[in-house]
């Protein structure tokens, strides 16, 4: 598991940015976390820098949406799903248990 | 409506055709495209594509999916070249014709060229996947690059030159380079990074015409001023292709096709939307024609309701651009005067790293980021929407 840093340091609506085999994004939305993987799936743009509407984040540069939960995009631009992976949360520490390297199903 | 003609196979084709299928249209829809490629991004073609990081696989914008899913005939390859007074049949360079009961005008913009330079090899305009590669093959065997123009695709293309380790000059006719769409102060931040990346930039000076014997070699500036070169870029924007249209009977000049803000042109069938519309912008308060990705997906979007007289008014997005040079990403919203006041929201332009306000009446009308995307997507949400009456200007 990979550490993301202290729950206070996720404050509601936010999102933090953590280095893994390649970065992730955790995001808390109403005080529930969400991580998935950080680098939009259309162009070179962190999601973590993004627009959190609901449970979706829009990428910052072409406003493709993630679906935070399940990764999907909403449409074009983004034409593949970006990684999700579990957040655990143990004595107000944050965790991400990183998904397997594969390629996420289109 | 049976069918509807799509005349443009680039981004704001696609997005009318996926919108055309989003409201329900299930008649026949004819994609015609002047490149015989499926559509696909340009942006990177002066960035990562140019550099060679990514390849064509990489630019596609249709998915193996969209095939059923649009149901789509295309005639790629095969560009339009006249539309009947009547509007009901569209005549391809082949001499095939698609008759169509609608027509979406979604021909583009092409590169605007250097009047003289036609006889020389090693000039580039930079446009479409085949000149990305043609400028590539080129530029991994030049040492000099000279990029007439220098706006976004001067120094996107002069910073993805740098990378390949080519010299690059940049001459640029006006003071300084987007000073007129950035104003003088922040233009002056962007134009400092091509000296911090090694880029000669050349201001204030008219190129007068490039000389070489067979091949380019040497870029004129009045005064009797040379740069050596062996690759030239022009950069010095766009032309909308409206020439097919003649004879028509739709509005059209030199500035694109007239359309209002939902992109209905003077006759009721047949809408235009993207690079090639000269429309009626309700943030602006005036007639523009936007060379914008972002444009080019939501421009057809209200077109095509307007088409199918599914129009509902949506609030008007102010106009939002991005560029990527030199490892910084510059971002801009909005629309901006030459007498709005601007200031400095967060971060300093010293370090490359800011958000800078347009202000009118004390009104925020425009914002520009640099490396602070983050922070961007905030106050582009502070723009406030600007409900100005539509109709043909």
């Amino acid at each position: 598991m990979i550490l993301v840093g202290s729950l206070d340091d996720i404050p509601l609506g936010e999102a933090v940015r953590v280095e893994a085999e390649v970065p992730i994004a955790v995001f808390n939305v109403d005080g529930e976390l969400y991580a998935i993987d950080d680098t939009c799936t259309h162009q070179d743009a962190s999601l973590a820098d993004g627009w959190v509407e609901g449970c979706a984040v829009e990428c910052p540069l072409h406003a493709a949406c993630f679906d935070l939960r399940t990764g999907m995009p909403s449409g074009p631009p983004a034409k593949l799903p970006v990684r999700t992976h579990e957040v655990v949360v143990d004595d107000g520490v944050v965790y991400v248990r990183v998904a397997a390297a594969v390629e996420a199903a289109a | 409506m049976r069918t509807v003609a799509v005349i443009g196979g680039s981004l704001a084709g696609l997005s009318a055709a996926r919108t055309l299928r989003d409201q329900g249209y299930d008649g026949r829809i004819v994609v015609v495209g002047e490149e015989d490629l499926f559509p696909y991004d340009r942006p990177p073609l002066s960035k990562e594509f140019l550099a060679g990081k990514i390849e064509m696989a990489d630019l596609a914008l249709t998915t193996p999916t969209d095939d059923a899913e649009l149901d789509l005939e295309w005639r790629l390859g095969d560009p339009a070249t006249g539309l009947d007074r009547a509007a009901s049949s569209v005549v391809l360079a082949s001499g095939r014709e698609v008759p169509a009961d609608g027509v979406v005008v979604a021909t583009g913009a092409r590169a605007r060229t250097l009047p003289g330079a036609e006889h020389l090899d090693g000039v580039h305009t930079l446009r479409t996947a085949d000149d990305a590669v043609a400028l590539r093959r080129d530029l991994v065997v030049s040492r000099r690059l000279v990029v007439i123009g220098g706006g976004f695709i001067g120094a996107e293309v002069a910073s993805t030159a740098r990378d390949l380790g080519v010299e690059v000059t940049v001459i640029e006719s006006d003071p300084v380079p987007l000073g007129r769409v950035l104003g003088a102060d922040l233009a002056a931040t962007c134009a400092e990074m091509h000296a911090d990346n090694g880029v000669h930039l050349i201001t204030g000076e008219v190129v007068t015409g490039l000389a070489g014997n067979g091949r380019v070699r040497t870029v004129h500036l009045a005064g009797d001023r040379t740069e050596p070169a062996d690759v030239v870029v022009v950069g010095i924007g766009a032309v909308p292709n409206v020439e097919w249209l003649a004879g028509s009977g739709i509005e059209h000049d030199r500035r694109g096709v007239r359309t209002d803000a939902a992109g209905a042109t003077n006759i009721p069938q047949v809408v235009a939307a993207g690079d090639c519309a000269f429309s009626h912008c309700a943030y602006a308060g005036a007639a523009v024609r936007h060379e914008h990705w972002t444009n080019a997906v939501q421009q057809p979007a209200a077109a095509v309701a307007t088409l199918l007289g599914t129009a509902t008014p949506a609030p008007p997005a102010p106009p939002y651009f991005w560029s990527d040079q030199y490892g910084a990403r510059l971002q801009f919203a909005g629309h901006r005067h030459p007498d709005d006041t601007v200031e400095i929201i967060d971060g300093d332009p010293a370090d490359r790293r800011f958000v800078a306000g347009y202000r009118r009446h004390g009104e925020l009308v425009a914002v520009f980021a640099m490396n602070q995307p983050k922070l961007f997507g905030r106050w582009r949400r502070q723009l406030s929407p600007r409900i100005v009456p539509a109709g043909l200007p």
